[in-house]
């Protein structure tokens, strides 16, 4: 299962701007240069140390031996920093790494109660739901709230910030340098420039939803300089993710297909099922068999398996390119 | 309105409206291309269209097939809200009332959250599977209280028996539902309806369920008549209440289910459209069932249209257009005839 990135992403912006403490690219630039008083010189001295969370500054008085993460992308990133061993249980739809100590708890509907008895020293999730933040508070644990990424950048300042905040900065900070690494060198070998190149990026069937170009996945998308078919039915009320009729797909006349529900647990909407749909075979991405299934746990998350998700896309583009 | 006229005009209109519908969507056809390629499919009339293929798959795989789902749907849902009406000589009767789709919603809710709504004919298995079994264990327990004699009337008992379903099976429904929060999004655009998925295939699948129900429903309108004075009378009358009542009960039902199938939960066309018709040919059977069916259709049609091009290329669940459009004219049906009986 996965928590939909265009869901918390929209959640996020709401919060966003309905919240005077900034996020997004305030935050980022202040979790990338650490705002906190000490070095990364020692992991136990660093504390007490303070990040800027999309909830705010949040202080962490020392390095935080038990972690509750409620956010599916925030497990993946605490693990990839090297924050595994102290994190003592993960929500329900925390399905990676394996080891993770997967529970009942719930990001969407929290209930403070059942996070208290796990006697968390932090507790990291994507959204302030259900009064988490203020609840938790009133117990003096310190909440981060990192929604969903807007940006790459935002995307590599929440790992750092994990780091700093569990005390493994320099392996948070050598984790997004690999990752920049990876992608770049992905993004070079199947080329920036496809111009005319179209595709249509699928987050669900029945109603058709997708995202434009000025989306987290979108920009992702973007590096390879890929035509977005969406971006012409984008609206402001839909914050880049537009829903789109049978009949505008078919028309706009995709060459590649990216499909973002196409597991068993997310729709199971498979290129070949996509190929079945009725009109669809005149598509230039069906006729030539261009319809790309790619990992959804992946594509609806903002964490360290990023480039995993470029390599897919980078392989679907150097073919559909050929 | 004569009879033939009223049932000639509902023809007309929904001819009109499906003609109309064949032209609007998302995809901005020639409309002499589209004519012409639609005036194609007629036998004996050859002419070229300059549609090129793409927009061919789009009229002939994707508009067309909507078109007439839409059809049927609409069809469907008002002779069965017709058809349970005259059962239970109540006019606020339909579909929803009876646990079909409280029991349609649990099935498609199961089915999404457990089975992952894999593969296209799962949700309508189960959608149409559970619509049955709610009208079913309804029908059951309606009928065994009514034998023990608790309530007099037959018919308000087996109307009771199917609210009580419903609550119970929606309460199934929303537990199971909070469990699984991930799949809200999916199920609610399941109930909330929407025809975006109708295919040929779609048509074909429950062409035979609605052939047979709409016959067996349209041959009871005289009964239904003889049923309204009451039970006793139409006893004296030499009708079998009981028999007529299962008979039109399992016939609304299948129409229902496959309806609900394909389309997900559509609320208010089968109290509404019966309404209508009986403002236009009287309170009759034979005139309510037929005119039902055609008035169905057109106002279902009429609603997706609006559905998929109010904020093209998103689309509207139809759902939220038939209930938009059909509060308000219920309320104005219910302003002018509240000095008739029904």
């Amino acid at each position: 299962m996965r928590t939909p990135l265009f869901i918390a992403a929209a959640l996020g912006a709401a919060a966003c701007a309905a919240a005077l403490a900034g996020c997004g690219s305030s935050a980022s630039s202040s979790a990338a240069q650490p705002t906190g008083t000490a070095s990364a010189a020692s992991a136990a001295s660093a504390f007490p140390v303070t990040v800027t969370a999309a909830n705010g500054a949040v202080t962490v008085k020392s390095a935080p031996t038990r972690i509750v993460s409620l956010s599916s992308t925030a497990t993946e990133d605490l693990y990839g920093v090297g924050a595994g061993k102290q994190v003592v249980a993960v929500d329900q739809y925390s399905d990676y790494p394996a080891g993770a100590p997967k529970t009942s708890l719930s990001g969407l509907t929290p209930s403070i109660e059942a996070i208290a008895k796990y006697n968390p020293s932090l507790v990291v999730a994507s959204q302030d739901s259900g009064g988490l933040v203020a609840g938790l508070g009133k117990l003096g644990i310190p909440v981060l709230i990192e929604p969903g990424a807007a940006t790459l950048a935002a995307a590599y300042a929440q790992i750092s910030q994990l780091g700093q905040a569990t005390g493994h900065l320099a392996r948070a900070t050598s984790l997004v340098a690999s990752m920049k690494q990876q992608i770049a060198a992905d993004v070079q070998r199947a080329g920036t420039v496809h111009r005319g190149l179209t595709y249509y990026w699928e987050l669900s069937a029945n109603p058709f939803y997708s995202a434009t170009s000025k989306t987290f996945i979108g920009q992702v998308v973007g590096l390879f300089g890929l035509t977005n078919i969406a971006d012409k039915a984008d609206k402001a009320a839909d914050g880049g993710y537009p829903q789109l009729s049978q009949e505008y797909v078919v028309t706009a006349k995709p060459q590649l297909i990216l499909l973002a529900d196409n597991q068993a647990s997310d729709g199971g909407q498979s290129p070949a099922v996509v190929s079945a749909r009725p009109g669809w075979s005149v598509i230039p991405a069906v006729r030539d068999h261009r319809v790309v299934g790619l990992n959804d746990d992946v594509a609806s998350r903002w964490g360290p398996r990023l480039p995993q998700l470029v390599a897919e896309i980078a392989q679907a583009v150097e073919q559909a390119s050929k | 309105m004569s009879r033939p006229a009223a049932i000639g005009a509902a023809a007309a209109l929904l001819a009109a409206a499906a003609l109309a519908a064949a032209f609007v969507g998302a995809a901005d056809l020639n409309p002499f291309a589209t004519a012409a390629a639609l005036l194609d499919k007629i036998p004996f009339i050859r002419l070229p269209s300059s549609l090129d293929p793409v927009d061919r798959a789009v009229l002939f795989q994707i508009r067309l097939p909507r078109v007439v789902l839409g059809m049927l749907v609409g069809g469907l849902l008002a002779l069965a809200g017709a058809g349970y009406q005259g059962v239970f000589r109540n006019p606020l009767v339909d579909s929803g009332t009876l646990g079909a789709s409280a029991g349609a919603g649990l099935g498609a809710t199961l089915a999404i959250v457990y089975l992952g709504g894999v593969g296209p004919g799962t949700v309508p298995v189960a959608a149409f599977a559970g619509s049955v079994a709610g009208v079913a264990v309804a029908y059951a327990t309606g009928a065994a209280a009514s034998r023990q004699g608790a309530l007099g009337d037959g018919a308000a008992t087996l109307l009771l028996a199917g609210i009580a379903v419903g609550s119970f099976l929606t309460a199934v429904q929303t537990f199971v539902l909070q469990r699984s929060a991930s799949d809200i999004g999916a199920v609610y655009s399941w109930l909330l309806g929407s025809l975006s998925a109708a295919s040929w295939q779609q048509v074909t699948t429950i062409l035979p369920y609605a052939a047979v129900s709409t016959v067996v429903i349209l041959l009871h309108g005289r009964h239904l008549d003889v049923l309204a004075v009451g039970d006793e009378e139409a006893r004296a009358l030499g009708l079998r209440p009981g028999l007529v009542r299962l008979l039109v009960v399992a016939a609304c039902a299948l129409a229902a289910a496959s309806a609900v199938a394909v389309s997900g939960l559509i609320g208010f066309v089968g109290i509404i459209v019966p309404h209508v018709a009986r403002r236009l040919a009287g309170p009759s059977y034979t005139s309510v069932l037929p005119l039902s069916l055609l008035s169905g259709a057109a106002f279902l049609v009429l609603a997706d249209t609006l559905a998929r091009t109010v904020l093209s290329p998103a689309e509207l669940p139809i759902g939220v257009v038939t209930a938009f459009a059909g509060a308000p004219a219920f309320i104005w049906v219910l302003r002018s005839t509240s000095h008739v009986s029904t």
